[in-house]
């Protein structure tokens, strides 16, 4: 049976019911429909992973949706071990974030609205990983998109909502613009748009060149490279990383599910489906795994001065991610993955308390009016304490396991790059650590420094906000440990503890490394080093002697510009495109060609088409002779025309 | 005996009076007889083709086409009279309140 | 002297059927006071005939004047969809025009019978009474509001002009009758390729009426002028039910006399219709959108859509047939759903036909707007709307014909067309409403417009039963 059809489908039955019923009947009980159907969603996916671990998985076509001559467009689905560690991590974390939501919305004036899109958005990320053929996969990328930015403009009243929302829409446009071509080459070439026979025959054209713009290119790179284009935009990557942190302008649950555990990972997820592709083009993994690396160092340090507690999170989201493009970059499919796995839950988990934060502190975002938290909320605390010592890889936690694997095979890996992204790895784990504890001592440690009136509005947050924060606690610890080291497996006892790599050696293939064991215990020991070496230097700054790092930014004024202001990426975008495409516009098109070309195109079609229905609308005069005499006519018009040809 | 080509001339020039009727008169119960008059040009190709043929299905089409025109005009003259009730009209030059 | 055999009346038992019971409900109307009765007893006699439609055999009879086939079987389902769907729409609608008389449903089942007829017809003979009998019963309906002077004018426009397009069908029909000795389709078309008379003048001749006549029935311009001011003046549900079911009609013999009788001369209709297409297309897009009243918008609009159809019998394939099928089936369904929505707005002293009517209805009847934006956005073809697939289909299947640039233009004008049905959609939920708009909801009118909706996105999302059957069907052409 096609019980796995129930995934995705019961989101989609609570979106429906939520649009079309929530205002009138369901009203303050929107969260009920969401929460059950996501919640069996869960439940479904829990029996999948049961059927797949016993080897049962499934790739078929349900329904074809148009079959005209060679042109086939079918709804099928792959349930792989790749699809069904995505579908255990989209179901837990939207289960969690759609109960947390009740109590972060509640009494919001468009509750059903918000629980609908939620629901809506988890039936596009389903349909998205479950997809067996690439036009399913993009339809749910488009959907999963689509939703994003419907919520991250939910407070469309806010003008910074509305145009994030916008700015997230047209980044992204330059993306999915390289996404569709990619899906248009494969089909040209292979003639189909399945996974399977696209895999499978990848080999045979891999050598092949086509001429693109004058040069030739490996087809392998060029479907590649146009592949990752759609990637690089939905995970916000360098460069088109410029939307992801003022998307957080949407409601926190929002950025918790969609801008951190989930769509923004599509990008990671489209490298591994592909891996096949990538992994016959050289050059494309270089690239990936370079952008990857450059992301991760300059999120990260940017990250490290910033005072917004959203924003802080969101650049460690685009720096993680950096990570998770790094692993697919050397080849490590399976490291990338299980980093997505551990991130989704710690990450989501930072969001969540940061909304919890900013709950009792009232819509307050700058970390340099808190203070002190710590004893008004002990559970926000705790909760965000142990997912900031996840994050920075302390061992024993799920982060410390998916980044050590990660720069272990970066390191050991075959790739040309693979040292010197290993290299700056270690270094971004350093900074990770470092700033994720500076959010924590300056939130939650010291003394309060907002007004009076917040700190006696400061509260714990309501049961059901706190209760998914104490769960995803639970992953942010364990989920790690299905992907113990074999090294450290050895150790306490466990023979091929990297279970998970096991798992999913059928869809992503074994990385080769080649190192000792005491290369392996080294870099490990680095790394730890790295992240216990970043959050001391943190507490000594922040819990010690708060005067450092204000000496450190007037001494460094330079730098500490740089990084405050983003590396001026926005200023560059604004200066290099939107401004010189506004002044083209405004001075070259408009002011040489003036309101000729253009207006004739813009407006004067439109106009002209308009124009010309008002004429010819005059010919119905309503005469009855003259309708009869037009018919004469037409018949007389093509009785000459017929026979005298 | 009068040779086919005589009645299909005959016929095409009545039937080419019924359209030019239709085009130019204004009243609609004589644009109504033209359209009668564009029928039994037909039938009267219809019928001399049928007795050149020596088949007869042509003389059954004319049956159905006679029998189809009355019940035509009943219609039609069911409508003017409607019209009538509410215009005091019969002449389609007053009949265009809907146009565009 | 040849005995009397009697013929197989079982192919024809359909008809029959509908006959008996069209003028059971005919009686009706002196025995029952209640018309709401005769609507429930009309809707009763259609799905007889539906079920007696499945147990009838593929044959032909009275000597193949009478074909009963899958193709014929397609078109007699949206014939009868279309009644039960009007008389849903109509039931409430009568009694605020004041015009609840009972012959209106008899008539609609005598202009369906007509249709059925016409789907149906191997021979001239039968095609004209099958014709005739639909035009008749369709004038009077468009005339049903005896009182209101727009209703006369568009009954007295359509039919002076219908009776000028029908003589012009027997003038065609009487000339093919001379030149081949038969009425008979199949025997015309083994006719003209027997005697090489594929560029015979009379051929020609007789195919340029024909086209004229069909034209005028499925309102292709330039024999389209009477359709504007006939579904404007006419009562909106009668517009809904001759939008669809005439039109549905006109392909049905279009298909079958063009592609069988005129087989052989293909290339010369396909001349004749490629630029009716394109004028249809062009005129009935661009001139909807000056238009102000509703009901003459989507007249203009269903001028259009007689365009892309024409696309389908224009690539001359059966697949093009399939297609012009399935999307005559899902122009039934999206159109009289939005048909069905007009009539919500008309109350007691409240026409509710002028697009400004429609105004903020997002805000004051949420659910009434939701549905007319689903018809609408599927009129403009945007997935997963059943007008997209059916547009997809049509498009699909004149590209493998060879007719790339034709579905160019089509896709042009189809995009013209998104301005005019989406005007729609931005007046309901971007303006604020002017005056308080009530709606006349009945049971009935909600059970038309849960089947159209529903159909339009069932379809929309899974149209290959639709599609596949529409093949079938086609296949025993």
């Amino acid at each position: 049976m096609n019980y796995y059809l129930l995934i995705p489908f019961l989101p989609l039955t609570a979106f429906l019911i939520n649009i079309l019923f929530g205002k009138k009947y369901v009203q303050e009980r929107a969260h009920w429909v969401s929460i059950l159907a996501v919640a069996g969603s869960w439940i479904v996916a829990v029996f999948t992973l049961l059927k797949v671990l016993k080897g049962e998985t499934v790739n078929e076509d349900l329904y074809t949706w148009v079959l005209s001559g060679t042109f086939e467009v079918s709804v099928g689905f792959l349930i792989d071990q790749l699809t069904t560690v995505m579908l255990i991590v989209v179901t837990t974390c939207s289960t969690l974030i759609h109960i947390y939501s009740v109590g972060y919305m509640h009494g919001d004036k468009g509750y059903y609205r918000f629980f609908a899109y939620l629901s809506l958005f988890t039936f596009c990320m389903l349909m998205l990983v479950m997809a067996n053929n690439f036009l399913q996969l993009y339809f749910g990328w488009e959907g999963v998109g689509l939703c994003s930015y419907f919520l991250i403009g939910y407070y469309f009243n806010k003008k910074s909502a509305s145009d994030a929302g916008k700015k997230a829409f047209i980044v992204n446009r330059f993306g999915d613009f390289g996404f569709g071509l990619g899906i248009i080459v494969i089909f040209l070439t292979f003639g189909t748009i399945y996974y399977e026979p696209v895999f499978t025959q990848i080999g045979g054209v891999a050598a092949q060149t086509i001429s693109f713009l004058g040069y030739e290119v490996n087809l392998a790179t060029l479907i590649a490279l146009l592949l990752f284009c759609g990637a690089i935009g939905k995970s916000a990557q360098m460069p088109l990383h410029v939307w992801l942190p003022d998307a957080m302008e949407g409601p926190t649950p929002v950025s918790a599910l969609i801008h951190a555990a989930t769509m923004v990972t599509a990008g990671v997820f489209l490298l591994a489906r592909c891996s096949p592709i990538f992994s016959l083009s050289e050059p494309a993994m270089v690239v990936a795994a370079l952008i990857g690396a450059i992301t991760s160092i300059f999120a990260a340090t940017i990250a490290l001065v910033q005072n917004d507690i959203k924003r802080i999170i969101a650049y460690s989201t685009l720096s993680q991610l950096g990570y998770m493009f790094l692993a697919c970059g050397v080849g490590a499919y399976t490291a990338g993955i299980f980093h997505l796995y551990t991130h989704a839950f710690f990450k989501a988990l930072l969001f969540l308390c940061a909304g919890s934060v900013m709950h009792a502190m009232a819509g307050e975002l700058d970390l340099q009016k808190m203070g002190g938290l710590k004893k008004y909320m002990p559970v926000t605390y705790a909760t965000m304490f142990i997912a900031s010592l996840s994050i920075s890889g302390v061992p024993g936690l799920a982060g410390f396991f998916s980044k050590d694997e990660i720069l272990w095979l970066a390191y050991a890996g075959p790739s040309p790059v693979g040292k010197f992204v290993w290299a700056i790895g270690t270094i971004v784990a350093f900074l990770t650590a470092f700033y994720s504890f500076r959010l924590i001592f300056l939130t939650f440690h010291g003394e309060f420094r907002g007004t009076q009136k917040q700190e006696h509005h400061l509260h714990e947050s309501p049961k059901s906000m706190t209760v998914p924060l104490m769960l995803l606690t639970i992953g942010a610890v364990a989920s790690g440990w299905v992907g113990i080291p074999n090294l450290l497996g050895e150790v306490i006892g466990i023979e091929h503890s990297n279970w998970f790599s096991g798992f999913m050696n059928p869809v992503l293939g074994h990385p080769e490394a080649h190192g000792t064991h005491a290369e392996e215990w080294m870099l490990m020991g680095i790394s730890v080093l790295a992240g216990l070496g970043g959050i001391g230097l943190a507490a000594v700054f922040y819990l010690g002697r708060r005067s450092i790092p204000v000496l450190l930014a007037q001494k460094f004024g330079f730098i500490y510009r740089i990084l405050w202001n983003k590396y001026y990426v926005d200023e560059l975008y604004s200066h290099t495109i939107v401004r010189p495409t506004l002044w083209i516009s405004q001075n070259i098109l408009m002011g040489i060609t003036d309101a000729k070309i253009i207006e004739l195109i813009v407006n004067g079609v439109p106009r002209a088409i308009g124009g010309v229905s008002q004429h010819l609308r005059k010919v119905q005069t309503g005469l009855l002779q003259h309708y009869a005499a037009i018919m004469a006519t037409g018949a007389l018009i093509i009785g000459a025309w017929i026979l005298l040809r | 005996m009068v040779p086919l080509n005589w009645y299909l001339m005959l016929s095409t020039v009545v039937f080419m009076i019924g359209v030019f009727g239709f085009l130019t008169r204004k009243n609609i119960i004589i644009m109504f007889i033209s359209v009668e008059l564009m029928l039994n040009a037909v039938n009267i190709s219809l019928v001399s083709f049928s007795h050149f043929l020596q088949d007869l299905r042509g003389h059954i089409l004319v049956f159905f086409i006679i029998t189809v025109a009355a019940a035509e005009a009943a219609i039609g003259l069911a409508l003017i009279i409607a019209l009538f009730r509410n215009k005091t009209t019969a002449h389609v030059d007053e009949m265009t309140e809907m146009k565009g | 002297m040849p005995e009397f055999v009697m013929p197989d009346l079982a192919p024809v038992m359909p008809e029959i059927v509908m006959t008996i019971l069209a003028l059971v409900t005919l009686i009706a109307d002196i025995i029952f006071k209640r018309k709401e009765t005769l609507a429930i007893l009309s809707i009763a006699s259609v799905v007889l005939v539906f079920f007696v439609l499945f147990g009838t055999p593929f044959k032909t009879t009275f000597n193949g004047m009478f074909i009963a086939d899958g193709y014929s079987l397609f078109f007699k389902l949206i014939f009868l969809l279309n009644v039960v769907l009007t008389v849903l729409i109509s039931m409430r609608y009568l009694v605020i025009e004041r015009v609840n008389f009972g012959e209106y449903y008899s008539l609609i089942l005598f202009a369906t019978l007509g249709m059925m007829l016409m789907a149906s017809a191997g021979d001239l003979i039968v095609l004209y009474l099958g014709l005739e009998l639909m035009a008749l019963s369709t004038y009077i309906l468009a005339g049903f509001i005896t009182y209101d002077m727009k209703s006369n004018e568009a009954a007295m426009k359509y039919f002076l002009l219908g009776a000028f397009a029908s003589a012009f069908l027997l003038y065609g029909i009487s000339m093919i009758y001379g030149l081949t000795g038969t009425t008979d389709l199949n025997a015309i078309s083994e006719y003209i390729i027997l005697n090489g008379l594929t560029a015979n003048p009379v051929v020609m001749l007789s195919m340029i009426l024909f086209a004229v006549a069909f034209s005028f029935k499925i309102a292709a311009v330039p024999f389209h002028m009477w359709a504007p001011d006939a579904y404007e003046g006419a009562p909106t549900s009668v517009t809904a039910f001759m939008s669809v079911g005439p039109k549905a009609a006109g392909f049905a013999v279009l298909g079958r006399v063009f592609l069988i009788a005129f087989g052989s001369v293909r290339m010369d209709w396909s001349a004749v219709l490629i630029p009716i297409a394109i004028l249809t297309m062009g005129v009935g897009n661009i001139v909807a959108l000056s238009q102000t009243n509703i009901k003459r918008m989507l007249a203009y609009s269903s001028i259009a859509h007689a365009g892309y159809a024409l696309l389908g019998i224009i690539a001359g394939t059966g697949e093009g047939l399939a297609s012009v099928m399935n999307y005559l089936l899902i122009y039934a369904f999206m159109n009289i759903g939005a048909f069905a929505v007009i009539i919500m707005l008309r109350t007691e002293g409240f026409k509710g036909d002028t697009i400004t009517d429609y105004e903020g209805l997002a805000k004051s009847h949420p659910l009434a707007a939701a549905l007319m934006l689903v018809f609408m956005f599927s009129l403009t073809g945007i997935p997963p709307t059943a007008g997209f697939m059916g547009k997809l289909y049509i498009f699909m299947s004149a590209v493998y014909a060879g007719y790339t640039w034709l579905v160019v233009v089509a896709v042009i004008f189809s995009a013209i067309s998104a301005y005019f049905y989406l005007r729609i959609v931005m007046y309901m939920y971007m303006r604020e409403p002017k005056e308080s708009v009530s709606l006349a909801a009945t049971p009935a009118l909600g059970i038309a417009l849960a089947i159209t909706a529903a159909a339009v996105i069932i379809i929309g999302v899974l149209p290959s039963a639709v599609v596949s059957f529409a093949r079938a069907a086609v296949a025993g052409f």
